[in-house]
């Protein structure tokens, strides 16, 4: 009875309903299946809320993006892109995913993200050096590039962090095996995090390079 | 000392300040639900930890409520020409203030770990990543000789393009707090249990690592489903059974979530925040572009726990 909430979270997000009146709902109907009474519910709900605060801190960042962005950081690394021969989309996000790794293997985890440097600084490099690529692209293309900016900041994130020793996946590994009387220090745990984060930068910068060769096509079919 | 507490302060004061301009912004259509919406966000911010846990239950209903009245979004676009100005104007100064604040928090969690007394520790880069926005709204203010309402009028307007999926993340958090509550781990533990080939190494191996992605897409956190896939598969198969490495095990199996992690909207703060943030269209945007990487890493993920931990 308690995965009912599973399958009202899971039809809720395939039909599109409010995201967030269907976590809610998840949450009353999964507490309810337990038998939580309804206020018992809200009380774990709201503890749990305000446990989560620091989640919601990275929006402070955003005055600061603003403000660059309209004095024109967008405009200007698109101009130096534009001036940078051989820049290109899959190199540039293929650096930025090396960089993001290492930063996040030495636990470094919070000094790039989405608000903090995709947002200012990848996706708008990312997009100019595609235009100076393909020449001029379309909406929706456009879009493309930025999500790419945004997908590789999220392999770079998860295939870096577990290789520091104190990451919070290391700790919860740690602290699971022990319940079982398994002993393990986190280093013994993080360095096999090596081989799959070599493999993330494999694949995704395969992906990358063939989005470079994607770009020189469509500049070759739009030339006059 | 130092501590979160000062942070929570500072992004109280942040959405109080989008709460105020937003409600005298006349272009926004919804600007009253808008407003209401983050100022109700700066009182939990403020005031979260003497609301109580029914306290914090109401807020969050409020700020559900408001969220599928609808929020709207406001004027305060720079027109693109005054933009490029200002790029030729500026130049590169506008990197190096896009930069203080990655360098500020790389630099502040080694100096402050150097300083116990006077930081929260555990807490260091969120703190430095907080003092590197105080410094660069300082710098930036000052440099590209900006009134002081001009970060936060702009960052009201990219706040009002995120609108409600601010808070997804935050939320999915609290239902996985729930679902931990009511026990739904156990139960699809003893559900995956039964499910699992009897008698296969290759078998459990799979079950293991594509449990871990399915969960993980299910709860949207990893996190949530290592306990659940380790204890119903990890440590009685694997580990017990066929005398698997327990590090490399539960190592790449953790991983083997992460790729899951990549696939799904319920891990909100990853893939539909910056959808919503890069203002794309197409909401699971970033998703589509994770597919072609999570699906291939998840195969090498599962083929490596086959084949390091069972020597």
């Amino acid at each position: 009875m308690v995965l009912l909430g599973i399958a009202i979270i899971v039809a809720g997000f395939l039909l599109r309903f409010h995201p967030l009146l269907v976590i809610l709902a998840s949450a009353i109907v999964t507490g309810l299946a337990a038998g939580l009474d309804p206020l018992a519910i809200l009380a774990a709900f709201g503890k749990a809320f305000n446990e989560a605060r620091y989640v919601s801190i990275i929006w402070i960042v955003l005055p600061v993006v603003g403000l660059l962005e309209a004095h024109g950081l967008q405009e200007r690394a698109r101009g130096l892109i534009a001036k940078m021969r051989g820049a290109t989309v899959g190199r540039f996000l293929t650096f930025y995913l090396i960089l993001r790794q290492m930063l996040a293997a030495v636990g470094l985890t919070s000094v790039a993200g989405h608000p903090q440097t995709v947002r200012p600084l990848v996706a708008p490099i990312a997009e100019a050096a595609a235009e100076t690529q393909a020449g001029q692209l379309r909406e929706d293309e456009r879009e493309k590039i930025k999500a790419w900016a945004a997908a590789t900041d999220n392999v770079g994130l998860f295939f870096g962090e577990d290789i520091f020793l104190a990451i919070g996946s290391i700790l919860l590994i740690k602290g699971l095996l022990e319940q079982y009387g398994i002993g393990l220090e986190p280093l013994q745990l993080s360095v096999w995090a090596i081989p799959t984060a070599i493999a993330a930068l494999l694949i995704h910068g395969f992906r990358l390079w063939r989005l470079d060769k994607r770009l020189a096509r469509i500049r070759a079919e739009r030339a006059p | 000392m130092i501590t979160l507490d000062w942070v929570y302060a500072l992004a109280g004061a942040v959405f109080a300040a989008f709460a105020l301009l937003g409600l005298a912004d006349r272009g926004n259509p919804r600007r009253w639900t808008t407003a209401a919406f983050w100022a109700l966000l700066a009182t939990s911010m403020w005031a979260g930890d003497a609301l109580g846990d029914l306290g914090n239950g109401v807020l969050v209903l409020g700020l559900v409520a408001l969220g599928a009245l609808g929020l709207g979004r406001g004027d305060g676009v720079v027109p693109p020409e005054v933009r490029q100005a200002r790029a030729d104007r500026f130049g590169n100064r506008l990197f190096a203030i896009a930069l203080i604040i990655p360098v500020t928090a790389l630099v502040g969690t080694f100096l402050f770990k150097a300083a116990p007394g006077w930081f929260d520790t555990k807490q260091a880069t969120l703190i430095a990543l907080a003092l590197g926005v105080l410094i660069a709204m300082t710098a930036g203010c000052l440099w590209l000789r900006a009134g002081p309402l001009v970060p936060l009028q702009q960052g009201r307007r990219l706040m009002d393009c995120v609108g409600w999926a601010a808070i997804l993340p935050q939320m999915l958090a609290s239902l996985g707090a729930v679902f931990a509550l009511a026990g739904v781990g156990d139960v699809v533990g003893s559900i995956v249990q039964q499910a699992i080939p009897q008698g296969s190494l290759l078998g459990a191996v799979i079950a293991y690592g594509l449990g871990m992605a399915l969960f993980t897409m299910v709860m949207g956190n990893a996190f949530a489903a290592f306990p659940v896939m380790t204890a119903a598969i990890g440590i009685p198969l694997l580990i017990r059974t066929y005398h698997g490495d327990p590090a490399i095990v539960c190592a790449i199996g953790m991983l083997a979530g992460f790729c899951g992690t990549l696939l799904t909207p319920m891990a909100a703060n990853f893939n539909l925040v910056p959808a919503a943030l890069l203002e794309l269209k197409d909401k699971h945007g970033v998703i589509k572009r994770q597919v072609g990487t999570a699906v291939p890493l998840l195969i090498v993920n599962i083929a490596l726990i086959y084949w390091l931990a069972f020597p």
